[in-house]
């Protein structure tokens, strides 16, 4: 185990990954200073990017063009351009919403839950994990307001006074999702910026050119790091961080009313937002690691994430999947033991019935391949971490599949039975969405900081009091973690 | 400390020299212990109009500079209070009294229906609360900051930390305070003009 003592430079490939309670482990790696860290990161947004940068980016804004020409296609033709119809008039644009809105989860949990918890490994990847929760939210958003049928009635949805004195009903879930995505995306948002102030004025510090100086300077707000002004940031921060914890918790259990508060069976029952919330925090970190483990490759932070992060990152995943394969077991118990014959039905037909493929493929995706996150040699080893986590990126798009589709295309008469066809427009704007996600996580890696460098240098041992009298003091750490 | 005041802003004929003002003293220090050293020494000296800038956040260093409690969580407190009034009144108002209408023989005024929009408009404004009461309470944006004028200082959002003593203060006295700084152990120091 690596100490932590400054005078003592840890080598770059040292294993973090290590428990040991007697000492907390290192978090930066490397020969790394203030200076450093600085430099590492501000320079992701100084210099020109690189090849795969620009490959990246083409492909993903190329796609995002599709995505919008498909909208285009959708809103001059109709709603008919998609799949859905009767009895399956919810399809993709729910399953979209319901995927994004759940990727987005992870990131509040990393930047508000574990920064309430006091876990100090979140400071390098709380910055990308929370544009991560913005850009997913922003590609959520999107499924519902085209799925509108009349999409320039979408102001319909917000209590705005109208000449037909009509209100929004507010006893519909469809309208607490309204509110409790906007919320959700509103506060995101403010969360992230005000992460980033500190950072902004660095980058504003640093700046050679009129532009960036410009830029950074503006969206900066003339941050210079007072003390003074330290106090109330942290506490502002402190408090938003304990705002968002409980509107993360419900804003998946809203999007879970959207179905549970009807009345059809498969959809009707009271496992939904637990069962929402822990599916959207398991898919959310599958992203976050499929996001991060070729970042910190191809942007050189491996100092800054370290294996003990990725390490993290998959027991949380691993502990959140295995409340989502409890949950998918309970569902079952519960079809059983209500004696209700459609219920009972919908839950044989899942694993047996003709979307048998998609049930079998959450379950594989879902349950089985990220069970190897057991194994620390698979925690640590970057291939078996993105298997894992691509696996439950493609599960959790299909567990929305098969809660949405094996639910409606089976109605109660029999004569109303009928099965989902995506088209190619469906299949478009899936991939379209992705391609909106990662052109904006692109040029969020191109032109903001990446990592937060304030927070991350709060948890050098060099930030603390008491720090840096030679070799001989011991019990230094122990001190500085309690001035805390 | 910036002083925005346009009245220090001189007609062009006057030479730069003669139009800028002493706004203070800026010592950069190279490490935490140190500048914690010297803010608690700057303090007991009897300094009031003073300030610590560091990249990172020094815990303990507002209260050895005898920065007093903020308001803020007040304000978000106020900010959530209001927000739960709007989410009420905007529920109960709609669809009791502007625009009833009866769904499965439920009351007009179904509170328990009405909670999620409550709770997010709770939210949102004591989010809106903490956001801007923070701002406000720091007095930013500040976009133009005298201190931003001397270079040396830009290190402050990086790996160097600063005392700065600020003119207005009344045991300013830009030899004295300099050289108190100095001896503190600051690696260099400097004055602040506008």
């Amino acid at each position: 185990m690596a100490t932590i003592h400054p005078n003592q430079t840890l080598a770059p490939d040292v294993d973090n990954a290590h428990d040991d309670p007697r000492q907390r482990a290192p978090l930066v790696l490397g020969e790394n200073t203030f200076g450093t860290i600085t430099d590492k990161v501000s320079g992701l947004a100084e210099q020109r990017p690189q090849m795969w940068w620009w490959i990246a980016f083409m492909i993903s804004f190329s796609l995002m063009g599709m995505l919008f020409a498909l909208i285009g296609v959708l809103f001059l033709t109709g709603v008919g351009v998609w799949g859905n119809n009767q009895p399956v008039a919810w399809a993709f644009p729910i399953i979209n919403f319901v995927f994004w809105v759940g990727i987005g989860h992870a990131g509040t949990l990393i930047s508000a839950i574990l920064f309430l918890f006091r876990q100090q490994w979140r400071t390098s990847i709380n910055r990308f994990a929370e544009a991560m929760t913005i850009f997913a939210v922003m590609c959520a958003g999107l499924f519902p307001a085209i799925h509108i049928g009349r999409p320039w009635l979408a102001y319909w949805l917000f209590p705005i006074p109208n000449q037909m004195d009509l209100w929004p009903q507010f006893r519909s879930p469809l309208m607490w999702d309204v509110f409790a995505v906007s919320t959700y995306a509103t506060v995101s948002a403010l969360f992230w910026y005000v992460g980033m102030i500190p950072d902004l004025a660095t980058l504003r510090d640093r700046a050679k050119n009129r532009i960036a100086q410009f830029a950074y300077g503006l969206f900066a707000l003339g941050w210079t790091g007072s003390t003074r002004h330290w106090h109330r940031y942290e506490k502002a921060y402190l408090l938003l961080a304990a705002l968002a914890t409980p509107l993360v918790l419900s804003v998946h259990s809203v999007v879970s009313f959207d179905f549970a508060v009807s009345q059809l069976p498969g959809w009707h029952t009271t496992i939904f937002p637990p069962y929402f919330v822990a599916g959207a925090i398991y898919g959310g970190f599958a992203m976050v690691l499929t996001l991060a483990v070729p970042a910190r490759y191809l942007f050189g932070l491996k100092d800054l994430i370290t294996p003990r992060h990725l390490e993290n990152m998959c027991k949380v995943m691993l502990g959140t999947g295995l409340i989502v394969g409890y949950a998918y077991a309970v569902e079952f118990w519960v079809a059983w033991y209500s004696g209700h014959h459609y219920e009972q039905y919908v839950f044989l037909n899942r694993p047996l019935g003709p979307y048998a493929w998609a049930f079998w493929t959450m379950i594989t995706c879902n349950i089985i391949i990220p069970q190897l996150l057991w194994f620390k040699w698979c925690r640590l080893n970057p291939w078996t971490i993105i298997i894992a986590a691509m696996a439950v990126n493609v599960g959790m798009w299909f567990e929305r599949f098969v809660i949405v589709i094996t639910s409606l295309h089976r109605d109660f008469l029999p004569s109303s039975w009928a099965m989902f066809h995506p088209t190619w427009v469906d299949i478009g704007m899936l991939i379209g969405s992705f391609g909106l996600f990662f052109t904006f996580f692109l040029l969020f890696c191109k032109f903001l900081p990446m990592v937060s460098m304030a927070e991350v240098k709060t948890v050098m041992p060099e930030a603390h009091p008491g720090h840096g009298h030679g070799p001989e003091q011991a019990g230094d750490f122990k001190r500085s973690t309690e001035s805390e | 400390m910036a002083q925005l005041d346009a009245g220090q802003f001189v007609a062009e004929d006057v030479p730069a020299e003669q139009a800028l003002t002493v706004q203070g003293v800026v010592a950069e220090f190279e490490k935490v212990d140190d500048v914690i050293a010297a803010a608690k020494a700057v303090h007991a000296a009897g300094y009031r109009y003073f300030d610590v800038h560091s990249p990172f956040p020094i815990h303990g260093l507002d209260i050895d500079m005898g920065v007093k409690p903020t308001i803020l969580p007040w304000i978000v407190f106020v900010a959530g209070v209001m927000g739960a009034a709007v989410g009420l009144t905007l529920t109960i108002w709609t669809m009791s009294i502007a625009y009833p209408f009866l769904i499965s023989g439920k009351p007009l005024n179904s509170i328990p229906a009405w909670i999620p929009v409550v709770f997010e408009c709770t939210i949102l404004l004591a989010a809106f609360g903490a956001t801007f009461g923070m701002l406000v309470l720091n007095k930013l944006p500040m976009l133009y900051n005298p201190l931003l004028n001397v270079e040396r200082f830009r290190r402050a959002t990086d790996d160097r930390f600063f005392v700065v003593v600020d003119a207005r203060d009344d045991r300013f006295d830009e030899a004295k305070t300099s050289q108190m700084l100095e001896e503190l152990g600051a690696s260099a120091v400097e004055t602040v003009k506008d």
